[in-house]
This record gives C-alpha cells, sequence and structure tokens, in this order.
C-alpha cells in the first residue's frame, strides 16, 4: 500500500508499505527517523512515544495505515533547527540522560505531560510516565528535569 | 563498499570553552544528540545495499540435532543464504573465557534458544519467514536442570568433561570453630535480566581486503575481535571494530552474541548486514545474573563479635561457561561480607546444566552472596536480641583488615561510617495518598499494611582480579588547531551510558589545561581497553589517560627547553604555555606549531594473585568498593504488596571525577537492587524460559522507584589514580538486602528468596510485631 502522512510538519510518501508494518518501523526504515526506538515493540517500554494528531501513543503499536493521513511528531520534531526544547534542556541540565535510549519516548511523553498539566506535582509526573522504562538512572533525575522543564515557559 | 555505510560516529569534540576538570559536573558530549534523537545507537545503522540477518534457535533446552534442512528457506525469494556451523571457516565455538559454545550448534544443542543458523535476506520479514522455514530435525533429550543434581558423579552430563565449572574453596582459620551462638540459613536468587533497552544489534560491512567491519555494541572491543577472527579463520588485522551507540549493557553485552553471525553472513553474501534482536529474541541472546542457591553459618560471640562463617553456594552457570569462573571467584573471596572474621570456610560451586547461560551481570557474584550474609546478620542480631546496625559495626571492616583471603586491605574501607550515614539520614513520614502498596491501583488505603525499615552494607571488588593481566591503551595527541592547541583522546573502551567520555575529557583538559578535546571513537585501531566492566573502566581509563597525559607534558617540556635554549628542569608548566628561567615563556600552540605530540601508553593497575586452590589464599583482588543502603517499606499484608517508601544510599567512591554521572550510577544501580529484591526473576521450568517479554519480565517503573538521597565519601584510595574507587556495582548489591530486610521487619516473614513473591509475604506464620503506620487521613 501506499502511505502518505505528516511528519513533524513535513509531508512524507512511503510506497509498497506491508500491511504488517508498525508506525514505528516506517519512521525508522523508511523515512530514515531514528529517534523513535525499539525497545520492545510491544507497548511496555515507551521508546517509541510519538504524538499522533496530538495523541502520545506507542509507535510499535500503531499499524502503518493507521497513520495515513495523520500528523506524527516525533522526538525530532521537538525544539527548533538548532535549538533544543526546554524539556530537551531540562533532561540535560539534570544529568537524566545515561545511555539515551529510553531519552526520545521520556522527552515526548514529557512534552505532553507538561503541554496537558503544566505545574503537575510529583504522583502526578510518576503516573503521567509509568509507561516509559529507563534501565540506567532510577528515573531520580528523570523526575528533576520534569519539575525543573514544568517551570519554564513556552512548552 | 564501507563508504556506503552509515559513518561509524564521529569522535565527541568538546568546546574550547569548556572547561570542565575532573570533579565538576561536566555536560556529557553525547547529551545533545540523545536528547534530539540524533545519536546513532547500534539498531540505527544503514548502509546501501544491506541485507537483514536472523537466527534459527533451538525450542528444546536439550536435543541431538538429527538434520537440518535448509532447501525451503533457500526458495524463498529474497533469502540470500542460510549458514549452519559447516560454513563457519575457522574455529567452531568461542568463550569469553573458554571456547566451549559452538558458534552454530553442532550434533546437540544445550538450551533453549541456542543458535542453530542464520538467514541473510532483503528485508527482516523475509528473513523472519524464512527462519520459521528451516527445518530442524531434532530428538529431544531430558535436560539437567538442576545445578545441585548436576554436582552427583552419577548426574547426566550436559559437557563430556564434567559439569562442575569450578569448586572454589577457602579456608582461613578453625574449620571446626564453635561460638556460643550459631544461626543457620538457606537463601536462594532468582535468575535476573540485565534488561538493558538497545536490543543487541550491528551491522557488518565485507571489506575489499578479505576482511570485514563491524559497527557494534558491545563491552569489549577487542574481546569480541578476537573470537569473530577465530570463528572467521581471520587474522585479527583484517577484522575491524567500531564502538556503535550502546543503549545500556550491565554485563549484558560481555559475551559476544551476534558479532561472528553478522561478520559470517557479511563474508558470505558479500553485502552490509545488519542485525537487531527483539526483546524476546534478546532474553535467549545474551547471559542472565547466576540464580544461586546459598547455605549460611554464622557463629558469634554473645557479645556479637564473629567467631565464624561457613558457607556453600551453588550457581547455575547453564549451558556454557562464560564468565562462571570469575562469578564464582567473587561469591567465594567476597562470601563473608566487608566484615572481619577469624574463621571462614567456603565452598562455591558454579555448574553446567541446560538452563540459560549465566554470566556478568551488575554485582557480579557478589549479590547473590550479600543477600545471603545480610539476611545472616540480620538473623544473628535476632538471636542476640541486639540491634542488627550494632551489630554489623560491632565487626565491620576497616583499613588494615584482614579479608578471608589472607589479603590486606590497604586502603580506606569505611565500612562502620556508611551504616552510620543512612542510619542518622532524617526517616520518611507517612505515605502521601496514592502512594500506598498496590500504587494507583487503589488497592489499600493503608488497611493491612505495615511499615518496616532494612539496613544492608557491601562490597565489591573492582577490577579483574585472581591474577589476571588487566590493562588499559590510550593514545594522547596534542596538536595545533585553528582557535589553539586541540588533545585527541583515543582509547577502545566503551561508553555505554556510564558516562566515560565525559570524564576522558575532563582527565584530558586537567592534565593539559587545554578546553578543546576530541574523544575519538572507541574502535580496534588502538590497542585493548579492557572490559567497561568490573567498575573498573574509569579508574583504568583515568590511570592510562593521566600517564599518557604526563608523557604528552614531557615532550612539551623537553621542546620548551630546546626552544628557549635552557636546561630542562628549569621549565615549569603554566596556563595554557611553559614557562622558562627569567621571564621566558612560550605558548603550547607555538609548541604544537612544528608538529603534534603523540603518546600511546598500555596502563596496569598493581598486579594481583591466583588464590591457592586448596584454601583461596592470596592476594586477589585490586581493590572493593563499599555501599551500604536503608530501605523503609510499607507492605500490604493482606495482598503481599510492597511500595518502598524511601531507600537512602551511601557510598565512598574515593574521588568523585564528575559528581552528577557518580550519583547517577548510585540511583541507578540501587534501582537494579530494588528491581531484584521485588520482581525481576526470568522464570525457567524444565529449562524453558516462561516470560522472555517486558509484560512478564517487570523492571522497575517510575511508580515502583522511591525517593533515593545519596550520599557520596570521598577517602581517597592511594593506589589508584586521582584516588577513584569503582562507583558502578557497589549500589546495586546492598539495595536488594536492606528492602528485603525492611519486609520482613514489616512481617516477621523470614523470607529467603528473591525476588519476593506475594505469595511468600501473605499467609504469614507467626509475625513480629510491627508498628502499624498512621493512615494518612
Amino acid at each position: 500500500m501506499q502511505l502518505r502522512l505528516t511528519v513533524n510538519s513535513a509531508p512524507y510518501e512511503a510506497d509498497d508499505v506491508w500491511e504488517g508494518e508498525s508506525l514505528l518501523f516506517v519512521l525508522r526504515e523508511r523515512l530514515g527517523l531514528w529517534g523513535s526506538k525499539n525497545a520492545c515493540e510491544q507497548g511496555e517500554c515507551g521508546s517509541c512515544s510519538v504524538l499522533m494528531d496530538g495523541q502520545l501513543v506507542c509507535s510499535c503499536l500503531v499499524a502503518a495505515g493507521q497513520a495515513q493521513d495523520r500528523h506524527i511528531v516525533t522526538v525530532e520534531g521537538l525544539g527548533e533547527e538548532g535549538r533544543l526544547s526546554p524539556v530537551q534542556e531540562a533532561f540535560l541540565a539534570a544529568g537524566a540522560v545515561q545511555c539515551g535510549f529510553c531519552t526520545p519516548g521520556l522527552v515526548v511523553a514529557t512534552q505532553d505531560l507538561l503541554r496537558h498539566n503544566p505545574a503537575p506535582t510529583d504522583l502526578q509526573i510518576r503516573e503521567a510516565l509509568a509507561g516509559n522504562l529507563c534501565r540506567c538512572t532510577g528515573y531520580e533525575k528523570i523526575l528533576d528535569a520534569v519539575r525543573a522543564a514544568a517551570g519554564m515557559a513556552e512548552i | 563498499m564501507s563508504s556506503t555505510a552509515t559513518p561509524p560516529r564521529e569522535g565527541t569534540r568538546q568546546g574550547s570553552q569548556d572547561r570542565h576538570g575532573i570533579g565538576q559536573d561536566a555536560p556529557r558530549p553525547d547529551g545533545t544528540p540523545k536528547v534530539s534523537g540524533r545519536f546513532a545507537f547500534s539498531s540505527d545503522l544503514w548502509a546501501d545495499g544491506m541485507v537483514w540477518g536472523a537466527t534459527v534457535r533451538s525450542p528444546h533446552p536439550r536435543a541431538r540435532i538429527l538434520s537440518v534442512d535448509t532447501t525451503e528457506a533457500l526458495r524463498i525469494p529474497g533469502v540470500h543464504c542460510v549458514l549452519t556451523h559447516e560454513d563457519v571457516p575457522g574455529q567452531k565455538t568461542f568463550g569469553l573465557e573458554v571456547a566451549d559454545q559452538p558458534v552454530l550448534a553442532i550434533d546437540e544443542v544445550r538450551y533453549q534458544g541456542e543458535a542453530v543458523a542464520v538467514i541473510a535476506a532483503e528485508n527482516p520479514e523475509t528473513a523472519r519467514r524464512a527462519v520459521a522455514a528451516v527445518r530442524v530435525e531434532y530428538e529431544p533429550l531430558v535436560p539437567v536442570v538442576d545445578p545441585v543434581q548436576a554436582m552427583l558423579p552419577t548426574a547426566q552430563r550436559v559437557h563430556p568433561s564434567g559439569d562442575i565449572v569450578r569448586h572454589f574453596k577457602l579456608r582461613r582459620g578453625d574449620e571446626l570453630a564453635s561460638a556460643p551462638v550459631v544461626v543457620t540459613g538457606e537463601y536462594t536468587v532468582g535468575m535476573q535480566d540485565q534488561a538493558f533497552l538497545g536490543p543487541e544489534s550491528g551491522l557488518a560491512v565485507p571489506a575489499e581486503d578479505g576482511g570485514v567491519d563491524l559497527q557494534v555494541a558491545t563491552q569489549w572491543l577487542h574481546v569480541d575481535r578476537r573470537q569473530v577472527a577465530a570463528a572467521l579463520g581471520l587474522p585479527e588485522q583484517k577484522v575491524r571494530l567500531t564502538l556503535a551507540g550502546v543503549g545500556g549493557a550491565f554485563g549484558a553485552r560481555e559475551d559476544v552474541s551476534l558479532q561472528i553471525h553478522l561478520c559470517l553472513l557479511a563474508l558470505r553474501t558479500g553485502r552490509p548486514v545488519k542485525m537487531v534482536y527483539s526483546r524476546e529474541e534478546s532474553f535467549f541472546g545474551h547471559v542472565h545474573r547466576h540464580p544461586a542457591r546459598l547455605k549460611y553459618v554464622h557463629g558469634a560471640e554473645r557479645d556479637g563479635r564473629l567467631v565464624f562463617v561457613r558457607a556453600e553456594m551453588v550457581f547455575d552457570g547453564g549451558a556454557y561457561m562464560s564468565s562462571t569462573r570469575a562469578v564464582i571467584g567473587n561469591a567465594g573471596t567476597l562470601g563473608v561480607g566487608p566484615y572481619v572474621v577469624p574463621n571462614v570456610c567456603v565452598d562455591a560451586y558454579g555448574l553446567y546444566t541446560n538452563n540459560p547461560p549465566c554470566g556478568a551481570m551488575r554485582g557480579f557474584g557478589a549479590v547473590q552472596a550479600c543477600f545471603a550474609y545480610e539476611a545472616q546478620m540480620d538473623r544473628l542480631a535476632a538471636e542476640l536480641g541486639i540491634d542488627p546496625v550494632y551489630l554489623r559495626m560491632r565487626n565491620a571492616m576497616e583499613q588494615g583488615s584482614l579479608m578471608p583471603t589472607g589479603q590486606v586491605v590497604d586502603s580506606p574501607a569505611p565500612v562502620a561510617e556508611l551504616l552510620r550515614l543512612v542510619r542518622e539520614a532524617p526517616m520518611p513520614s507517612a505515605p502521601a495518598e496514592g502512594l500506598w502498596p498496590g500504587g494507583v491501583a487503589n488497592t489499600t488505603h493503608g488497611e493491612g499494611v505495615l511499615r518496616g525499615t532494612g539496613y544492608a552494607v557491601g562490597f565489591k571488588n573492582v577490577g579483574f582480579s585472581e591474577g589476571y593481566d588487566d590493562y588499559t591503551t590510550v593514545r594522547v595527541a596534542l596538536a595545533a588547531g585553528p582557535d589553539g592547541p586541540v588533545a585527541t583522546v583515543h582509547c577502545a573502551a566503551c561508553e555505554l551510558g556510564q558516562g566515560l567520555v565525559t570524564v576522558e575529557a575532563q582527565i584530558a583538559r586537567s592534565e593539559l589545561g587545554v578546553g578543546d578535546v576530541v574523544v575519538e571513537t572507541a574502535d580496534t585501531r588502538v590497542g585493548s581497553a579492557g572490559s567497561s566492566s568490573a567498575s573498573r573502566q574509569t579508574y583504568m581509563t583515568a590511570g592510562a589517560i593521566k600517564e599518557a597525559c604526563a608523557q604528552v607534558r614531557s615532550e612539551l617540556l623537553a621542546r620548551a627547553a630546546s626552544t628557549l635554549g635552557a636546561p630542562i628542569d628549569g621549565m615549569h608548566w603554566g596556563e595554557g604555555e611553559i614557562l622558562g628561567p627569567g621571564g621566558a615563556a612560550i605558548t603550547l600552540s607555538e609548541l604544537v606549531a612544528a608538529g603534534p605530540v603523540d603518546k600511546t601508553v598500555e596502563w596496569r593497575h598493581r598486579p594481583t594473585q591466583e588464590v591457592d586452590p586448596e584454601t583461596g589464599q592470596g592476594n586477589a583482588h585490586v581493590q572493593y568498593s563499599f555501599a551500604a543502603h536503608r530501605a523503609v517499606v510499607d507492605v500490604d499484608t493482606e495482598l503481599g504488596l510492597v511500595k518502598v517508601v524511601q531507600i537512602d544510599t551511601a557510598q565512598d567512591v574515593g574521588k568523585a571525577m564528575n559528581p552528577s554521572a557518580v550519583v547517577g550510577q548510585i540511583h541507578g544501580g540501587t534501582t537494579q537492587g530494588l528491581g531484584l529484591a521485588l520482581m525481576e526473576e526470568i522464570q525457567v521450568e524444565n529449562g524453558m524460559v516462561k516470560n522472555p517479554s517486558f509484560t512478564d519480565y517487570l523492571i522497575p517503573t517510575i511508580l515502583d522507584v522511591p525517593p533515593m538521597k545519596v550520599q557520596v565519601l570521598e577517602l581517597a584510595d592511594p593506589h589508584a589514580p586521582y584516588g577513584v574507587r569503582g562507583v558502578g556495582e557497589a549500589p546495586t548489591i546492598s539495595s536488594t538486602p536492606a528492602i528485603v530486610a525492611a519486609v520482613r521487619a514489616a512481617t516477621g516473614r523470614a523470607l529467603t528468596h528473591v525476588p519476593l513473591r506475594p505469595e511468600d509475604i501473605v499467609g504469614l506464620g507467626a509475625k513480629r510485631p510491627a508498628r502499624p503506620v498512621k493512615k494518612a487521613r
């Protein structure tokens, strides 16, 4: 099938997409957008989190066909050319990045949280990010990063 | 052909304005690419004309292979080749210490998931279908699944040579010593998975010289290269490895997984080949933490002084050796804990079985022992009727103490101090709404909930022990750049996420006084750096860079002396310049204008010794790393659910090279210990893995982890570069027993297995009194 979708405000087309492909596979292997990660591919780890028409989804659980004519935002679409988003800056400043494999998904999920709730409590942060596994940090500095980002303007 | 591949990651350049030296929170040079999704992990590699590899794996834990028929698979359009052991041109077995594992199974499979054949195909889906089309005829055999049974002379053999990989014996003092107070216990530790997030993956590209270029996520490039080259029958210089972005490791990348398979496929097809394991395959594709059964007898005087410890430990190594020998050495030498014990008798066994192979995981033999000996210390304290922290302090090792191996502990060993720090840390209050056991599932509002507090302290050897010739190679160069001198650090040491690339540049900045530092991507163009494991890499790389920088400085001083026409002993190192007598000065830029200074060193830590095979005596270890934890838990005694309310850590790191990264290691290590305490176990039944997914194998989420306060001591080790002490493993060791001790304190239950299971916690027998938590409202 032919797939048309918008990713990070740019139109994309992909030909000969197999029906069994996930949106994650399309993003990574067909469009070369490697930022969304493939840690479990069954919706448990959140590493592949993207926004689809503004809704936070695991792109590994979205069939390619479901993304037809949708607007996708991936980690590469946050921030502007040459400038990180406040969430990305906060993750760096807090030391919330170690191996970094979970980071793109956490950054996207944090962006989504703060857009809906600009001043979350710690429990709200924990609930919102409970679908994103991190194996390196123990989450303490991720919490620091989200608290810091919540204090910034223009999320 | 290699020109069309994803270029290997560029070295990380750190700006000339960056003045962060050692001891400062230097930012990660790979941080911006990682937060923006532009960092290339090993699963993100790509090359023109690339095909995909996949692996045919055994569905049986033990079976004879009667035939392998690849005809049908090869008929599928888009399938390039199917390789079996017959296609391995060189050595047909590999292994970290002993080459006992077939690259592809030969006549028998010895664990579920063992690789039997590999395939290259145009795309992943075709490769998957080809895997299913390979017909392997098996004759299933009865697997050996009980390591205790594997020790019996009559047992079925996993390997014809015998199934005892190692029997470590330690005998110190009086084997028959007696004491007025004696406690015994038997403990079991489940099989834990490293569960790094970045799956095993890599890209192999055939080269024009008949060799191969491999980009892969690993912990030790050169030990991979040795095994790949042997299997391919190629000289090592024709096998060139470059470190791809590593998505965590924790021990699981110390053994070869897909490295040899990728290179075999690339050389057979003449095409670049990429492989990425799925999460399920990853559970079968790497070694795990050894499950263990540990029996202890502790004897003490009535005042609490330890008189003897006797221990028997049985570690299930699974089907192949991996690093089982070294794991057993650690469990045996560290097996009584950081305590002074005059009479010690330890027998530690590592066995082959038909269970999944086990090897390195953070804590490496020390984790299993610590769970048991710390449970024993609590049991002994209860028997003596004294405070468990006091009992530990009473027996704590200190500088000058003797290890059970007879080795003198010749650097700070602040065991009692670490315990004091966690005990004096502020205690948490009653839980806030929503933070009861069961969390957001709202299974209780405090009814049936009891609170408990537990303590543990542990230690770990840093570096490779028992006489291993352990070294790190580093090249440091100083050359002219457009904005002043640029230092280059080139080392094969693997950045796994721990922040090594940051520290490498910090050291070069401090030693050479230049801001502009390039850390080259790790590869095999330089000599081996050893493994990023055993808490050793910062220690070793620091030693090597420090020495290389000293040689660079010596040459610069000599150049300055020659240029200024003055004796070299009249030269002094200044800020970006060298000062001579009488106010003469010459800048580093001028000194390197004539050509770069380029020094390569091979640096070794002080030597260790093999231990005596009958007594376990000897100077086995380089250094020890100590940590203590206090855990506070709430337990829902009706549902068997545990919420860790707070966990406090105190650790001595010798010198915090990058304090923020040190704390990050302690948080992460503590959390992996929490996982082992409460949720993480690979369930193996009759040799078959029951839960190879993140749906069924649970690791801690942000909801499972409590606030973690960390106190860092910096007591310099006089034998180590900058006084540094390995950091990564110690926090994983004592957090598990501290949490379990807290659950015991809350429930009165013996709890001798980790991870704790709800069924172990509910249906309690005799409860010790514990203070109920006040309801939040």
